[in-house]
C-alpha cells in the first residue's frame, strides 16, 4: 500500500471492485465469446488504472462454485510482469484468472445432479467480498479513495440468494458504496437493478455487446465526483415484486406474515418460517378499518 | 543520558494522542477531556509509554456482547417482534437544561434520539415512530406515528427547549390513547428518556400504569440522573427495561439497544397475516397525479397493484383501498434477524503454527495479511461453516453490518446446506 501519496487522495480517486461473472454455463449458451467480452474488459480496467495514478483496481471472480480475488493493483507483486510481451494487468490477471476457472471446474465435479438447469453465479459471494474488502480501504485512514463496485453479470438470478444478496445492498447503502451494474443476458437481472437503484449507482444493459468497451468506458469509467456533471442512463423502472416463500412466485400482492414477515400468496393457518399460528382470520379487516381511521 | 533519545519518542506518542482524542475541542474543553488520559497508556517491556492497543479489548467485548446474542436467540424463540410502533418520550422539564452532560442533557438527548431514530428505521423497516415531550407538566405530542426519520428528527430539533415539571403519569395516558388504536399485530413500545427526579402527576400514576400494563405497551425508562423507584416499577410491570446513563457512551449505548426488535411475545401481539401490495417503480419522465400531495409529477412514484393509483413514497397506505403498500427491499431488510449468521470461532496464534495446518494466514474477505510484524501470526477467527479464515475487523463488520459469511455464499456447496437447514 503506498502511504506516502495517500494524502494527495481527491474526491476523484477512485477504488473500483470489480465482479467478473465466469459462470461456464452461461458463457457456453451465449452469443459472445468470453475471450471477445474478456478483451473488452480489460482494455476498459487498464484505462481505469490509466485515469489516474491513484487510482485502485481489484478484480473479483464470480464463478458458479466459488468466487475469488484475480487481481489486486495495490498488492506489489502486480507491478511485475513475469513476461516482457505484456503488460503486468493482462498477465498477471489472466493467469489468475486461468487458475480460478481450472479450481471452479474441479469444484463443480461433485454435483453433477443438475443437469440441465444452468446454475446462477455466486454473485452474492462476490458481492461480500468485494464490501469486505471496501471496508478494509475504509480502514486505512480519513483520506481513502472513493470506492466503488461494478458488477459485470451476465448469467440470471439465483433466487436463493436472494437474502445473502439483499444484505450486502443493504450494507453497501449503509456505507454508501454504489453498486454499478453491466447487465449482459438476455433479460434484465431484478437483484442488480435493486442493488444499483438502492445503492444509488447505475444500471446499464448495453443494447450492442460489439462496442462494450465503448459502454464501460463512457458509463462506468467517470469517478463518483464527475457523475453529477454527465447525463448518465436513467433507470427505466425497477422491479420491486417480491416472490412468495411457498412456491416462489412473483406476486404483486400478497399477504405477509406478522411476526418473521415471511411472503405468501395465499392465506394459511400457520407460517412455515416461523410457526407462529395465525389467530383471527377476520381480524384483517377490522384492524384495517382501525388504520384507516387513525389516518 | 541514556533516557534522551527516548523522550522525544515518549512525548510523540502522547502529542499524537491527545491530537486525535481532542480534534474539534476548544482548549478549555480539553481539561475534561484529558481527564483520565492516562487510564490510555500503558508500559511496554522497555519502559516506554504506548497507548494501549485497544483493538483486542474492542474485539473481545464484541465477542461478548456476540455471544450473549446468540445464547439468548437460541433459548428464546426466533419469533421476533418486527413491526413495531414506538413512542419515544423526551423530558424536557427545568432537570433536562443540568450540565452534568455536556453541553446539556437536552442536547446530548436530541443527538442521539436522532442516531437512534435512523437506526431504528434501518433495522425495522416496517416500525413507526412517534415523538412526545414533557414540558411545565404536560404530554405534548410533537410527531404522530409515522415511517419517515427525517420529519421526526426535524420536529425534534426545531423543540430542544425546556422549562416547568416533568409528569409521567400525563405523558402515559397520552401515548396509552394513540397506541390502543393501533392493529393487534403490532408491537406497542414507549422508550421515556427522563431527566427528572420527580414526577408532577394530576392522579393516580399506579392506576394509570396498571393501564398501561392491561394494553400490553412495554414501558421502558432511560434516566439521566439516579434510579427513581416509579420508573423501576413502571418497566418491571410492563415488562421493559430501566437503566440510567453514567455519561453520553453509555447513554448511546443503552438508547440504541432498542434499536433491533425485541424477541415476539405472543401474550403482546397476535400473529396475523397481514394483506400486502409490492408496488413497481415507475419509470424515470412518466407523468402521473399522485394521490398523497394530489398533484401532477414527472417520474418517480409507484403503482398500487390493486386500484392503480400513484404513490410517491413507500411504505405507506394507498388512500384508495387501503391497501399496505411496501416493497419488498423492505421486508428483505429485517431477514437478516431471521437468519443471522452464527458467531464465528476463535483461532489462537498457537494453533496456527501446526504443520498440518494449512490456513493461509490471510483474510478470506479483505485480503489482508493476518500476520503481525514479524511475522507470527495474530489472532484471528474461522466460520464454523465453509472453515474460512477472517481478520478481526471483518469478523466485526460481517456479524454487524453485512450479515452474510463472504465464504459461506462463495461456495457452492455449503450453500445448499444452508437452503436445506
Amino acid at each position: 500500500m503506498p502511504s506516502a501519496p495517500s494524502k494527495l487522495y481527491s474526491d476523484d480517486v477512485s477504488l473500483l471492485v470489480v465482479t467478473l461473472d465466469t459462470n461456464p454455463f452461461f458463457w457456453s449458451t451465449f452469443s459472445v465469446p468470453f475471450s471477445d467480452f474478456l478483451s473488452q474488459v480489460l482494455a476498459f480496467l487498464n484505462s481505469i488504472l490509466l485515469l489516474s495514478q491513484l487510482n485502485q483496481l481489484v478484480v473479483i471472480a464470480t464463478g458458479c462454485n466459488s468466487c475469488g480475488y484475480v487481481y489486486d493493483s495495490a498488492s506489489s507483486k502486480n507491478h511485475v510482469s513475469p513476461t516482457a510481451s505484456m503488460p503486468a494487468l493482462y498477465s498477471n490477471l489472466l493467469h489468475n484468472l486461468e487458475q480460478f476457472v481450472a479450481r471452479d471446474q474441479k469444484l463443480s465435479k461433485p454435483d453433477h445432479d443438475t443437469r440441465g438447469i444452468v446454475p446462477a453465479s455466486l454473485l452474492s459471494g462476490s458481492l461480500s467480498m468485494s464490501l469486505c474488502y471496501i471496508q478494509r480501504a475504509f480502514r486505512s485512514g480519513s483520506m481513502h479513495p472513493q470506492p466503488r463496485i461494478l458488477c459485470l453479470q451476465g448469467s440470471a438470478d439465483g433466487p436463493e440468494q436472494y437474502v445473502a444478496i439483499m444484505n450486502a445492498i443493504f450494507s453497501a447503502q449503509r456505507s454508501t458504496v454504489p453498486i454499478d451494474s453491466c447487465y449482459i443476458g438476455s433479460n434484465n437481472s431484478a437483484f442488480l437493478q435493486q442493488a444499483s437503484y438502492i445503492t444509488g449507482g447505475i444500471y446499464y444493459k448495453p443494447p450492442q455487446l460489439d462496442g462494450l468497451f465503448q459502454y464501460l468506458s463512457t458509463v462506468f469509467a467517470t469517478d463518483l465526483h464527475s457523475r453529477a456533471f454527465l447525463r448518465l442512463p436513467k433507470s427505466v423502472g425497477v422491479d420491486f415484486r417480491a416472490s412468495c416463500f411457498c412456491h416462489k412466485q412473483t406476486i404483486d400482492m400478497g399477504y405477509v406474515c406478522s411476526v418473521c414477515l415471511s411472503i405468501f400468496c395465499e392465506r394459511h393457518d400457520k407460517c412455515s418460517t416461523c410457526g407462529s399460528v395465525f389467530g383471527q382470520a377476520q381480524k384483517d379487516v377490522t384492524s384495517a378499518n382501525s388504520k384507516k381511521r387513525k389516518a | 543520558m541514556s533516557k534522551i533519545p527516548e523522550r522525544p519518542l515518549n512525548g510523540d506518542v502522547e502529542d499524537d494522542d491527545e491530537d486525535e482524542a481532542n480534534d474539534g475541542l476548544e482548549a478549555w474543553e480539553r481539561t475534561y477531556a484529558e481527564d483520565r488520559s492516562w487510564e490510555d497508556l500503558q508500559e511496554d517491556e522497555s519502559g516506554l509509554l504506548r497507548p494501549i492497543d485497544d483493538t483486542a479489548i474492542y474485539h473481545a467485548q464484541y465477542r461478548r456482547r456476540l455471544r450473549a446474542l446468540a445464547s439468548t436467540a437460541a433459548t428464546a424463540r426466533i419469533q421476533k417482534g418486527l413491526i413495531r410502533y414506538l413512542y419515544v418520550v423526551v423530558d424536557l422539564s427545568k432537570a433536562a437544561s443540568e450540565r452534568d452532560f455536556r453541553p446539556s442533557r437536552m442536547a446530548v438527548i436530541g443527538r442521539q434520539v436522532e442516531t437512534f431514530i435512523r437506526e431504528f428505521f434501518d433495522q425495522n423497516p416496517l416500525s413507526h415512530v412517534g415523538l412526545v415531550t414533557i414540558k411545565d407538566g404536560i404530554a405534548h405530542c410533537l410527531t404522530e406515528l409515522g415511517g419517515s426519520p427525517e420529519s421526526h428528527i426535524k420536529a425534534l430539533m426545531g423543540k430542544l427547549e425546556c422549562s416547568g415539571d416533568a409528569s409521567l403519569q400525563n405523558a402515559l395516558e397520552l401515548v396509552l390513547g394513540y397506541l390502543n388504536q393501533i392493529p393487534s399485530y403490532g408491537h406497542r413500545e414507549v422508550l421515556i428518556l427522563y431527566s427528572a427526579l420527580s414526577t408532577c402527576d394530576p392522579g393516580d400514576l399506579m392506576e394509570t400504569i396498571q393501564k398501561c400494563k392491561r394494553s400490553k405497551i412495554r414501558c421502558s425508562v432511560i434516566g439521566l440522573a439516579a434510579e427513581m423507584f416509579i420508573c423501576k416499577h413502571l418497566c418491571q410491570e410492563t415488562g421493559g427495561t430501566y437503566y440510567v446513563a453514567l455519561d453520553e457512551t453509555h447513554f448511546k449505548e443503552l438508547i440504541l439497544e432498542h434499536a433491533p426488535p425485541p424477541p415476539a411475545i405472543s401474550e403482546y401481539a397476535t400473529a396475523n397475516l397481514i394483506k400486502m401490495g409490492f408496488p413497481q417503480r415507475a419509470a424515470e419522465g412518466s407523468v402521473a397525479i399522485c394521490t398523497c400531495h394530489e398533484e401532477a409529477k414527472i417520474g418517480g412514484g409507484y403503482t398500487c397493484p390493486r386500484c392503480k393509483v400513484r404513490v410517491c413514497e413507500l411504505p405507506t397506505e394507498c388512500r384508495i383501498c387501503g391497501l399496505t403498500l411496501i416493497s419488498s427491499p423492505h421486508l428483505a431488510r429485517s431477514y437478516h434477524h431471521l437468519f443471522p449468521i452464527v458467531p464465528f470461532d476463535e483461532v489462537s496464534p498457537s494453533s496456527q503454527n501446526d504443520p498440518h495446518n494449512s490456513l493461509p494466514n490471510i483474510c478470506f474477505g479483505c485480503q489482508q495479511s493476518l500476520l503481525t510484524q514479524g511475522s507470527k501470526p495474530g489472532l484471528s477467527v474461522t466460520c464454523p461453516k465453509c472453515k474460512q479464515q477472517f481478520c478481526l475487523d471483518c469478523d466485526i463488520y460481517i456479524h454487524e453490518s453485512l450479515h452474510n459469511c463472504p465464504g459461506c455464499e462463495s461456495f457452492r456447496h455449503s450453500k445448499s446446506v444452508i437452503a436445506a437447514q
